[in-house]
């Protein structure tokens, strides 16, 4: 579906996920960029990536750049987009760094991170609404949503044990679904 | 920075990236008692401000670590704890993920990926939540995040233009 792009190219779509998500939601941020803009994956291969990405240890978007260069590029490309992903961003903490400490009393500040905070949470939720509408078509796929929803933010439960709990019943049903074709 | 030091700041933040289960911030709690208490590598206040800095600043939180390696050994100090932190579950996810992608046409695989996205969608809205409800939010900022998640679902504008104008609501209402 894809001609692969180059390894800069990789890089400098990794550092736009980065630099777009100051105030948070960069897992938003990273489908909008991979899926919606460039088309380097299906909604269902991005969902599925970083799910795996989620379980495994690391920053989940830091596995989710070594998941999408490798998919890509091999070695090279995880290495072009893990850069692109932290340099800018670690030169540009460093500079936060000096400046928080010595503004971090002013309360616009304080007002306006929350303000950008509160949007990407909004960000977040939007994300979750358009993946819902490509992947969520019977009654079967929205029950799991919801389950996965009520389990996590609701209960509190732990991502390994959701996983173990609705992973199965969802292969169970996808699997019934395939063999239906 | 000595030899010492950089063998600690592999130490610390290499064993420290294979613990971080479940995104990055499970292992706050480790990294402050290392950074903090066993090498005095910074005060317990700046660890709090560094971690309030690594969740608005670009870029993944786990950069958190890079504010620390430069408070243990400058500029040196913050590369190596970078690196350290991310490579050993790099290198975990690059074998999974070629494991992976080699299966693409097995049935087992396409039903897996279509079994598991209805469940990550749930993980992704419980995400937008916990986040909301972890820090201090609001009735305005319940009211920002609702219109910008109807703006956003609505409308194909740039999520920037979203996030920014938020900002300028909570400078605004501030």
């Amino acid at each position: 579906m894809n001609d692969a792009p180059s390894l800069w190219t990789l890089a400098r779509a990794f550092n736009r996920i980065a630099l777009a998500s100051f105030g948070g939601g960069l897992s938003a941020w990273s489908r909008e960029v991979i899926v919606a803009e460039r088309g380097w994956m299906t909604e269902e291969e991005f969902l599925s990536a970083s799910t795996i990405c989620r379980i495994l240890p690391g920053a989940n978007q830091v596995n989710m750049a070594v998941f999408v260069g490798t998919r890509l590029h091999g070695v090279a490309g995880a290495v072009a987009a893990v850069a692109g992903l932290i340099a800018v961003s670690m030169i540009l903490i460093l500079l936060a760094g000096a400046f928080y400490l010595r503004y971090r009393h002013v309360p616009a500040l304080q007002h306006a991170l929350a303000g950008m905070a509160s949007a990407a949470v909004g960000l977040t939720l939007s994300v979750a609404w358009h993946q819902g509408q490509r992947v969520l078509r019977s009654p079967a796929a929205g029950l799991l949503a919801v389950l996965s929803l009520a389990m996590a933010a609701g209960w509190r439960t732990p991502l390994w044990l959701t996983l173990l709990l609705l992973g199965p019943v969802g292969f169970w049903w996808a699997w019934r679904q395939e063999a239906g074709r | 920075m000595s030899p010492l030091q950089a063998w600690q700041i592999c130490a610390v933040f290499g064993s420290a990236s294979l613990l971080s289960v479940g995104g990055g911030n499970a292992i706050v709690p480790q990294l402050q008692r290392e950074t903090v208490l066993d090498h005095h590598w910074l005060s317990a206040a700046q660890f709090a401000d560094s971690f309030a800095i690594a969740q608005v600043a670009p870029g993944p939180s786990s950069l958190l670590v890079t504010l620390l390696g430069y408070r243990a050994a400058g500029l040196p100090g913050a590369l190596l704890a970078t690196v350290a932190i991310i490579l050993p579950a790099a290198i975990l996810v690059w074998v999974v993920a070629r494991l992976w992608l080699r299966t693409g046409h097995a049935r087992w695989h396409t039903a897996l990926e279509r079994g598991i996205a209805p469940v990550a969608v749930g993980l992704v809205a419980a995400s937008g939540v916990v986040i909301a409800t972890s820090v201090d939010h609001t009735a305005l900022h319940w009211a920002v995040s609702a219109a910008a998640a109807a703006v956003l679902g609505a409308t194909k504008i740039n999520p920037l233009f979203v996030v920014l104008a938020g900002g300028a609501v909570g400078l605004w209402a501030g």
